[in-house]
């Protein structure tokens, strides 16, 4: 089998569980970690693309996923830091129930 | 003559180990070759290991005026077999309502994590297991990993003593890190590569009879300072052990361990003491570079361990001699004293590095250099005033 | 494919199944941190030494380590109190393997187009430097700048305002 479609194949798997645990959790954090999960998978990608696409750019895969980590990782702290201010706040998680943009 | 031998010798063990490989057909030989290594690596770092402890038991108690250990075994140099019998022969207590798998896998992926940073470390010329690239990151990374298995043990355990000493763990160790990483960077730019052997080999170079090792220039002498300091928090060593403390919080996040894990915990922080001082030996002390030029028919991983031990020295001196640091007082002492002095201390690696070669860069450097340590210095050790201690939870 | 490829992708679906439907919010964060860790072997088995190392020092070293503080200073610790799925789960079930659908005929349709150069592109880490402070200074500095931001926001959102709003 052609190793890329093994790498696509695994990045995409990944893509779907993350993005189904993104919408079936209740708890914020879960969502968030669901949302790292689709990065990876993307990075994944781009990493697979590089490594057996053609080479015009030898560098362009790598630099966008080493700069989308870097991304993942400002957005984690930021959506976490959002999910404590939102539990001081509400003082539970169920993230159903918070459909209103009142307190 | 005395040229090719000191040769042989110097590679001696690599010598052997091809002998060993050269009998198995060439399909399994670089499989071979790895495991060798490993093996190689598993046996000498805990028997180093068991070394180091006696020293630092039998240290830190002249220090205190005491003898060390000395029943077993002549000056009591046979104590760790004594420990390891002791070790395995205790109950392994596994409290109720831990949460077993996580419990019982945290020494393990500590172990594993701590391990797996010795797979970079040049002991010796041409004698490092992997020549990566990014051989500093690999370390870095693997040092990264830890905290995580010291998190998971201090949760697992469902203690909220076990809790606050792997927080107060984990926080140290991710501040530490920092400090860690920026100082090696120094290193790299100086050096031009972040694989271990080519910054070894770029500091075997000798002017005159004295060494080019890093620690000899200014910058350099900064940032082994930084990663001393640094490395001395990471690995949780005194006098940055209050996540551990014994008269603190009575062992932190391994309260819960006893037996042969607690054992596990206990190699896995001396492993990580030896393999810091194997990084700060291959960034700054030179690696396997004899101190003087004439000193370089003996073999390479003499001198390696030589430094090793010496950095290992220093590390049990100054866990005899220094008081715990305060959480508050540590974490202040990361973020806002060594935290812009290492900033600077690239700065003044770059200044160096484009000053050209003369007296003048290093009038400049060190003067840069210690009027930052003198005012980050200053501004750190202004009188505080303690009011009401106040918490942030997030309710 | 070689067997090794398999055992990491299966260690890595297998995490972030584990990290989607388990029950404790501190088990769900350790299953993906093996996920991170599956997937840095991965980027470490398609050559990309750098990609492979900065994933395991950023996401395991301090996306995990974030995301365990968080749980942590939530109090969502202990045992789940309430449901730990929504309601509306069938629906993002449904709508996730649609996705995957979609994604998998796409991949399958083109399989036979696919690049498979078999030498991997020789980079060191001198060459990513290089590219770093050369052709992508801008995204780098751009990065520098919404790294500041995140801090600052970070910071600013979840710090509790002594004597400020509750």
């Amino acid at each position: 089998m052609n190793p890329l479609a093994a790498y696509l194949a695994v990045a995409a798997l990944l893509f779907a569980i993350g993005l189904a645990g993104a919408l079936i959790r209740r708890n914020p954090i879960i969502v968030l970690i669901g949302i790292e999960l689709m990065l990876n998978a993307a990075n994944l990608n781009f990493i697979a693309f590089w490594r057996y696409g053609p080479h015009p750019e030898a560098l362009t895969g790598m630099i966008f996923a080493i700069f989308s980590i870097a991304v993942a990782a400002a957005e984690a702290a930021v959506g976490l830091g959002l999910v404590i201010a939102i539990y001081r706040h509400a003082q539970t998680f169920a993230l159903d129930k918070m459909n209103r943009m009142k307190g | 003559m005395h040229g090719a031998l000191a040769a042989n010798v110097d590679q001696i063990f690599i010598l052997l180990r091809d002998w060993v490989v050269s009998f198995l057909p060439a399909a399994l030989r670089p499989f071979a070759n790895a495991v060798i290594g490993v093996v190689a690596i598993i046996g000498v770092f805990p028997s180093m290991f068991a070394l180091v402890v006696v020293l630092e038991r039998k240290g830190v108690g002249r220090i205190q005026n005491r003898y060390g250990p000395n029943r077993v075994g002549p000056y009591g140099l046979l104590q760790p077999i004594a420990d390891g019998i002791k070790a395995l022969i205790k109950e392994d207590i596994v409290p109720s309502r831990a949460d077993a798998l996580v419990h019982f896998l945290a020494p393990l992926v500590l172990l594993i994590t701590v391990f797996m940073g010795y797979a970079v470390l040049p002991v010796g010329r041409n004698m490092e297991l992997v020549d990566m690239d990014a051989g500093l990151l690999f370390f870095i990374a693997m040092g990264a990993a830890t905290e995580l298995a010291v998190f998971m043990a201090g949760w697992s355990s469902r203690n909220k003593y076990s809790l606050l000493g792997a927080m107060r763990a984990v926080a140290q160790m991710i501040s530490y890190e920092v400090v860690l990483l920026l100082s090696t960077v120094t290193v790299v730019m100086i050096s031009g590569s972040m694989s271990l052997p080519r910054i070894v080999e770029a500091q075997n170079r000798y002017t005159g009879v004295f060494p080019n090792w890093y620690v000899f220039t200014p910058w350099g002498l900064a940032a082994c300072v930084m990663f001393v300091i640094a490395g001395m928090a990471e690995t949780n060593r005194s006098p940055f052990d209050v996540p551990e403390g014994e008269s603190e919080i009575i062992a932190g996040y391994h309260i819960e361990y006893s037996g042969f894990k607690f054992a596990i915990f206990f190699i896995g922080e001396y492993l990580a003491m030896i393999s810091m001082s194997g990084l700060g030996t291959t960034l700054f002390l030179g690696g396997w570079s004899a101190p003087f030029s004439f000193l370089t028919w003996m073999p390479s991983w003499f001198w390696f361990f030589a430094k090793v031990f010496f950095c290992l020295i220093v590390y049990i001196w100054i866990r005899g001699t220094m008081p715990r640091v305060r959480q508050d007082q540590l974490m202040n002492f990361a973020w806002k004293f060594l935290l812009p002095f290492t900033l600077l201390d690239l700065l003044v690696t770059a200044l160096w590095r484009f000053m050209g070669e003369g007296w003048l860069r290093w009038v400049v450097t060190t003067a840069i250099l210690v009027a930052a340590w003198v005012l980050l210095g200053s501004v750190e050790s202004r009188r505080r005033h303690f009011g009401p201690r106040r918490y942030r939870y997030a309710e | 494919m070689s067997p090794v490829f398999y055992l990491i992708s299966a260690i890595t679906l297998a995490g972030s199944l584990a990290a989607m439907l388990l029950q404790r919010t501190v088990h769900c964060a350790l299953a993906v941190t093996v996920a991170f860790a599956g997937l840095a072997l991965l980027f470490l088995s398609l050559d990309a030494e750098f990609a492979g190392l900065v994933q395991i020092l950023i996401y395991i070293g301090a996306v995990a380590i974030l995301v365990i503080f968080a749980i942590l200073l939530t109090r969502s610790a202990g045992a789940p109190r309430g449901e730990v799925f929504s309601p509306h789960w069938k629906a993002g079930v449904a709508i996730a393997a649609v996705l995957f659908v979609v994604l998998g005929g796409a991949l399958l349709r083109s399989i036979a187009v696919l690049p498979h150069e078999t030498a991997a592109p020789a980079v060191t880490m001198r060459d990513i430097g290089n590219a770093i402070v050369g052709r992508y200074v801008l995204p780098l500095e751009i990065m520098a700048l919404l790294l500041t931001a995140a801090t600052i926001g970070g910071v600013i959102i979840a710090v509790l305002e002594i004597g400020g709003e509750k």
